[in-house]
């Protein structure tokens, strides 16, 4: 039985915007277990020189091809066994671990950006700006989004930066056309004309006033277009146009590991599930940022 | 109906102007020689030099080299290999009914299990086994494609034997390619074993570049199933006492899948993008492993021309999706 008095407190202790969220999204037993993981990778990756058991390139010229330590012949010293030329696999992937973070995160700021930038000012001036604006968006969404990079890399030359820039490039219109999209639907709003009407100046009405209530949509995209990055990267980085090696960027691992589908298989598969596993947590993340953030799909209390 | 079409067709043309001056655009921002680049040599004697740059028209301002590129392309002319001094357009043609072959193969995997997958998760929501179907769906929508394809071939090719490695048909025979398309050509030449040797070289390709697809069709049915299955027509059905199955089939599927059937359409580019990956490790004859192998041995007109054909086809599908949709549902038709 519920005595009056809780009843009257409830309505006046509002929960603040964080507290909501993050019950929300910890409803989502899914998406606390991937961000439980994300966070574990990340300190994997920033303390790797610390806890990496050795170094990423060092070659172990006596230990060619050591299988994983669970198996015959494999050993402690090499917890996920060695690749070709006898580096540890599990010091690769957690130095790998940085590579793929760097390239999601640097990827997701230099296309999130410009992407909110020509979003808004599209959304701003529908005139012939924003018309220029989507029209060459839509050129770029004409490719699929790896084949417009391997387009660019090929142009830039393989490598770590280009691989960034071109991942960067072909994630831009999702960006712009989101924002633009977030942008137009508030423009209409009471607040925005009142704040218009106050006197307010476009910049300050763009980012000030109109861009906070943009950031729900943009902050799930900008997550799945974190994996989506990684993935990308992995591609290139496979097709050899990525990063190079001695680089352990965890595609790049697999460019070499096909000559040993027979023989070795920790070679092929321990790069590959570090790929699979990082991408599934994101996504997961992604859709329970969504879940907390969408005020349509919010449980009403 | 005319009219729709029309302004389908007026949207189109400007986004596939674009990607020519994307194309255009490439070759000049190659860093380097654009002659050398052309020609595929590292260094030319200063008159053979003049004498290519005038062939190629690089003397000429950069508006006008668009132009005569333009009007070459219109023509179907897209320059030649440095490497194999053909025509771009006739290899893109030779290669290019491998890939659909793959692609078609592909699409049925995923059409076929993703619909399945789909009905099941939605009928047996909140079940054992919504949850795994959807876990899967969301593990094969996560794939690394690349890696997928290396797993199954160690699976299946290398400890089990029962697929083969890579290519389209094994070595000992000698297929005439009159279709280009591996399956029919086969049975066309009506030598013993060959068809079951096409089909077995295709399985896995197809499995691999289909999973994503197949992935985002059973995400799709489901939610349009579920959607579909609150509606009021299937409180009826269900009052009038039609059968489970009857119910789910006739009257829900129907209609759930005018969704699912746009999704489709929109895979084509996810398809073409994945083929690069796929027939890179099957070694498998098509476009995506031509465009690759071309940009390694940087045979530049090859990349330029094969990049420009992949985004005027993925322009036409979604043109073509587009106008069949309209056609198929006369609300979208009206609306726009």
């Amino acid at each position: 039985m519920t005595t009056p008095t809780i009843v009257v407190e409830a309505p006046f202790s509002h929960p603040s915007p964080w507290t909501e969220f993050w019950q929300s999204f910890r409803a989502n037993r899914g998406a606390l277990i991937a961000l439980i993981y994300f966070v574990s990778l990340v300190l994997l990756a920033v303390f790797a020189p610390i806890l990496a058991p050795h170094s990423p390139i060092e070659q172990y010229r006596d230990a060619f091809l050591t299988p994983p330590a669970w198996l015959a012949g494999g050993s402690w010293q090499f917890i996920l066994g060695t690749d070709e030329v006898g580096r540890d696999i599990l010091s690769r992937l957690m130095y790998g671990a940085r590579l793929s973070l760097t390239i999601g995160l640097v990827s997701v700021l230099l296309s999130l950006i410009p992407g909110v930038i020509l979003g808004l000012i599209a959304a701003f001036y529908p005139g012939r700006i924003g018309d220029a604006i989507m029209r060459f968006m839509d050129v770029m969404l004409a490719l699929p989004s790896l084949l417009l990079a391997v387009a660019i890399v090929a142009v830039l030359g393989p490598g770590l930066t280009n691989t960034m820039l071109a991942i960067a490039v072909v994630s831009l219109p999702s960006y712009v056309r989101l924002a633009r999209a977030s942008a137009m639907t508030e423009l209409h709003k009471d607040y925005v004309i009142a704040s218009r009407l106050a006197g307010a100046g476009q910049l300050r009405l763009m980012f000030n006033t109109v861009l906070p209530n943009c950031m729900a949509p943009l902050i799930v995209q900008a997550t799945l277009g974190f994996s989506a990055a990684i993935l990308d990267a992995a591609a290139l980085g496979f097709l050899g146009l990525g990063a190079q090696p001695p680089l352990p960027e965890w595609g790049t691992m697999l460019a070499s590991a096909r000559d040993y589908i027979e023989s070795a298989w920790w070679v092929v598969t321990m790069p590959g599930l570090a790929i699979l596993i990082t991408v599934i947590a994101l996504n997961l993340m992604g859709d329970g940022l969504r879940d907390a953030l969408d005020p349509k799909l919010k449980k009403l209390a | 109906m005319f009219s729709f079409i029309i302004k389908r067709i007026s949207v189109a043309i400007p986004t596939f102007l674009g990607v020519t001056l994307l194309a255009f655009a490439l070759i000049h921002m190659i860093p380097g020689d654009p002659v050398l680049l052309l020609v595929g040599e590292r260094r030319l004697d200063p008159e053979f030099y003049r004498a290519a740059m005038q062939r190629l028209g690089l003397d000429q301002p950069l508006y006008v080299q668009y132009w005569d590129y333009l009007r070459q392309l219109l023509q179907g002319n897209l320059g030649e290999s440095i490497v194999t001094h053909e025509p771009v357009m006739s290899e893109f043609l030779k290669l290019f009914p491998a890939t659909v072959e793959l692609s078609m193969a592909a699409m049925l995997f995923a059409v076929v299990c993703g619909l399945a997958a789909g009905m099941l998760a939605a009928t047996k929501r909140g079940t054992v086994i919504d949850h795994t179907v959807m876990g899967a769906a969301l593990t094969g929508y996560s794939m690394p494609i690349f890696w997928w394809g290396l797993i199954l071939i160690m699976v299946f090719s290398v400890h089990l034997d029962w697929t083969p490695v890579s290519g389209r048909i094994a070595l000992e025979y000698d297929i005439p390619a009159v279709t280009g398309f591996m399956l029919i050509d086969t049975l066309l030449s009506g030598e013993a074993g060959a068809f079951k040797s096409a089909v077995m070289h295709l399985i896995l390709p197809a499995i691999v570049l289909g999973t994503i697809p197949m992935a985002v069709i059973a995400r799709m049915t489901r939610s349009s199933m579920l959607e579909v299955l609150r509606e009021d027509y299937i409180r009826t059905a269900r009052a009038k006492g039609l059968s489970r199955s009857r119910i789910i089939i006739v009257h829900a599927l129907r209609n759930a899948l005018i969704p699912v059937v746009t999704v489709i359409g929109l895979q084509v580019g996810t398809l073409l993008a994945g083929a690069v990956l796929t027939e890179t490790i099957f070694s498998w004859p098509g476009i995506g492993k031509w465009l690759i192998d071309s940009i390694s041995r940087r045979d530049y007109p090859v990349v330029q021309g094969g990049i420009l054909l992949i985004a005027t086809l993925i322009i036409f599908v979604n043109l073509l999706v587009d106008i069949l949709y309209g056609v198929i549902n006369p609300r979208i038709r009206h609306s726009r």
